[in-house]
C-alpha cells in the first residue's frame, strides 16, 4: 500500500516475548558473542552450536517467520552472488561444467558457508532491533559506554545523536511520501517516464525533504535549548535497567558456548 | 447518470498484514455531482485525507471508484488522473523546490506539455488569482513568508486548470483575511467555472455559508450526509462525534429547546431573520 511498507529490514516489532522483555543490555552484549561465534564456527559441529542459539532466538521472539523471510529479501541477491563466486573461481573438484564455466566442490561448500554465516550474522542483528526499542536501545548503549567516557569518550552524545536519527527516520520517509504524492499530482512521477523526467522528479523531491530536514533540525536544537538541554550533566532517567537471572543465564550461556566452538576451531 | 466522482463500497486500510494495520476506510459510498461544492467534515483521524487521496488516484484502493469518467482500478487511469484532477495538500507549501516561483507554479503546467506562451498566460493568471505580487515572481520560493508560500503552492495547483479540485484544509494557520481570500477564490472557480470542488475543512461556518453539500466522515465510515441544513440540524449527534456546529444552528436548537418557533438555520443572515421575525411576533 504505502510506498515504505515494505521497509520491514530490523524494524521494531512490538511484542512481549521473552527476547522483548531482556535486558537490552544483555542483548547488545550478546550480539558480539554470537557474532563471534558464526565467525569462529568451521565444521559441523561448529556450525550448528552457533546455530542453535540464533534459531531459538528466533523462535521465541514471537515474530511470525514470513516477516524475517521479508527482511531478508534485499540480502539474497547478495548471498547467491556470493555462492555463485564462490562457487565458479574456486579450484578443486569439478562437480558441474557448463562451457567456460565450471563449479568445483571446495568452492561450492565454501559458498555455502559463506551464505550461512552471512544469514546467521544478519538475522542476530535484525533480532536485536526487531525486539528492541530505538529508545532502549540507544539508552542501553549510553549505559554500556558510561565506563568509557573516563577516556573521553562522549557517550551521551553519541547515544543522543543516535537516538535523533533514529526518532527522525519514520517522519522522514513520512515526509517523503507526503511530497512524491504532492509532485505527482502535478504530473512529477520518479516511477514514470524517460530518464530525464525522473531526474526530473527527483529533484523535485530531494529538495523539499532536504529543506525540511534543516527546518527541523532548526527547530529541535531551538526546542532542546529552551527547555535547557545541557548534555548528560546531572541528569536522571526514569526507567532504569536491571539485570534479571535471565540475562546472566542467557550471557553465561553463550560464553560458554563461544569457548566450546573456539576450542573446536582450534583443537 | 454517474457523479463525476463515484465511489462504490470503497476499502482502505494502511500497512496490511503487519501489527500495525489500520483500516482508515470501511465501505464508503458516495457520488458527487459535475460543478458542485461538497465539504467533507469530520475528526481527526477519521479517514478524510485518505478519501481524497483515492479521489486523486494517490493510492491504491478496494472498492469501485471513478473519476472524470476514468477507472480507478486501473493503474494507468491513476498515473494519468493528475491532468483533470488537481489535490491541494494539508500545508502544500512543502511542495515548493525550483529556483523561482515562476518556475514552481510552471512545473505542472509544464509537465503537461503545454507551449511555454500558454504556460506563462497560466502562471500569471495563477499568481493573479491567488492575490502574489508580480515582484515575488523570481525570488526563490523559500524567501516568501509563511503565507504567500501557501499561496504560491495553490497557484501551482491553479496554474493546471483542473476540472476536479480537492482540498485538504487549505487554509489551516492563516489569519482570517487571507482564509477569506482563499476560500472566495476556490468557490468561485466552483460556480463560475463549473470546477468541482471537494472541500475537507474544520471551518463549519464556511460549510454552512457556501458548500451544496456535506459528507460526515467518523472512524472511516460516511455517519451523515446531505444539505448544510440538513446535517447542522443535527446538532446533538455532531457534538457526539466532537464536531462543532455554526453559531447560528446552535441558536437555533437552544432556541428551539425553550419551546420556541424557529426554524433550522445554519448561516448568521438567516438567525438575524429569525430573531428579527421572533421580536416583531412579541411586540
Ligand atoms: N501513511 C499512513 N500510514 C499509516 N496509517 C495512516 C497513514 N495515513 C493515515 N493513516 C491512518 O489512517 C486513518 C485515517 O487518517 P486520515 O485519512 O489522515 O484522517 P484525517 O485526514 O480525517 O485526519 C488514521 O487512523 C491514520 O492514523
Ligand atoms: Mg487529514
Amino acid at each position: 500500500m504505502s510506498l515504505f511498507s515494505n521497509i520491514t529490514l530490523g524494524q521494531y516489532y512490538p511484542g512481549a516475548s521473552l527476547l522483548h522483555r531482556m535486558d537490552p543490555r544483555a542483548k547488545i552484549l550478546a550480539l558480539p558473542l554470537v557474532m563471534i561465534m558464526v565467525l569462529l564456527a568451521d565444521g559441523t559441529a561448529g556450525f550448528i552450536m552457533s546455530g542453535i542459539p540464533v534459531l531459538l532466538a528466533l523462535l521465541l521472539a514471537g515474530i511470525p517467520p514470513g516477516t524475517y523471510w521479508r527482511g531478508l529479501k534485499p540480502l539474497w541477491a547478495i548471498l547467491l552472488i556470493g555462492l555463485a563466486i564462490q562457487s565458479l573461481t574456486y579450484p578443486g573438484e569439478k562437480l558441474w561444467q557448463w562451457g567456460m564455466l565450471s563449479v568445483s566442490r571446495e568452492g561450492f561448500i565454501l559458498g555455502m558457508k559463506l551464505s550461512y554465516r552471512l544469514s546467521l550474522l544478519i538475522l542476530s542483528t535484525m533480532l536485536l532491533t526487531m525486539t528492541t526499542t530505538p529508545m532502549n536501545l540507544t539508552a542501553a548503549l549510553e549505559k554500556l559506554l558510561q565506563p568509557l567516557k573516563k577516556f573521553g569518550v562522549p557517550a551521551h552524545e553519541l547515544a543522543m545523536m543516535m537516538t535523533i536519527a533514529l526518532r527522525f527516520v519514520p517522519t522522514l520517509l513520512e515526509e517523503a511520501e507526503a511530497v512524491m504524492k504532492a509532485q505527482q499530482a502535478r504530473g512529477g512521477s520518479v516511477s514514470t517516464g524517460n530518464l530525464n523526467q525522473r531526474l526530473r522528479a527527483s529533484v523535485a523531491l530531494l529538495v523539499p525533504l532536504l529543506a525540511g530536514s534543516i527546518r527541523r533540525a532548526d527547530e529541535l536544537a531551538m526546542a532542546m535549548e529552551a527547555r535547557g538541554y545541557r548534555g548528560d550533566t546531572g541528569r536522571t532517567r526514569l526507567k532504569q535497567f536491571k539485570y534479571r537471572p535471565v540475562d546472566i543465564i542467557v550471557l553465561t550461556v553463550l560464553i560458554a558456548l563461544t569457548i566450546v566452538v573456539a576450542a573446536d576451531r582450534w583443537a | 447518470m454517474p457523479g463525476i466522482i463515484d465511489i462504490k463500497n470503497l476499502y482502505v486500510s494502511y500497512a496490511p498484514g503487519t501489527p500495525i494495520q489500520r483500516h482508515a476506510l470501511r465501505g464508503i459510498s458516495m457520488a458527487v455531482e459535475k460543478g458542485e461544492y461538497r465539504a467533507i467534515i469530520g475528526p481527526q483521524g477519521s479517514g478524510k485525507s485518505t478519501l481524497l487521496q483515492v479521489m486523486a488516484g494517490l493510492i491504491e484502493a478496494e472498492g469501485r471508484v471513478s473519476v472524470c469518467g476514468k477507472d480507478l482500478r486501473h493503474k494507468k487511469n491513476r498515473d494519468g488522473l493528475w491532468r483533470q484532477v488537481g489535490i491541494i495538500f494539508q500545508y502544500p507549501e512543502r511542495q515548493l523546490f525550483e529556483d523561482t516561483v515562476f518556475n514552481d507554479i510552471a512545473y505542472g503546467p509544464r509537465n503537461m506539455g503545454l507551449s511555454e506562451d500558454e504556460v506563462r498566460r497560466r502562471v500569471k493568471a495563477a499568481l493573479e488569482a491567488v492575490n502574489l505580487d508580480e515582484e515575488v515572481y523570481c525570488l526563490s520560493p523559500f524567501k516568501l513568508s509563511g503565507g504567500q508560500k501557501r499561496r504560491a503552492a495553490i497557484a501551482g495547483i491553479l496554474a493546471m486548470e483542473p476540472e476536479v479540485l480537492l482540498l485538504d484544509e487549505p487554509t489551516a494557520g492563516l489569519d482570517p483575511r487571507g482564509k477569506r481570500q482563499l476560500m472566495d477564490l476556490f468557490s468561485n472557480l466552483c460556480r463560475k467555472k463549473q470546477v468541482t470542488l471537494v472541500l475537507v475543512t474544520h471551518d463549519m461556518e464556511e460549510v454552512a455559508h457556501r458548500a451544496d453539500t456535506v459528507t460526515v466522515l467518523y472512524r472511516g465510515r460516511i455517519a451523515m450526509g446531505g444539505t448544510p441544513k440538513e446535517i447542522f440540524a443535527r446538532c446533538k449527534e455532531l457534538e457526539s462525534i466532537g464536531l462543532f456546529v455554526p453559531f447560528a444552528a446552535q441558536l437555533a436548537t437552544s432556541l428551539q429547546a425553550k419551546g420556541l418557533p424557529v426554524r433550522n438555520m445554519t448561516t448568521l443572515p438567516e438567525a438575524e431573520q429569525e430573531v428579527a421575525r421572533l421580536l416583531k411576533g412579541r411586540a
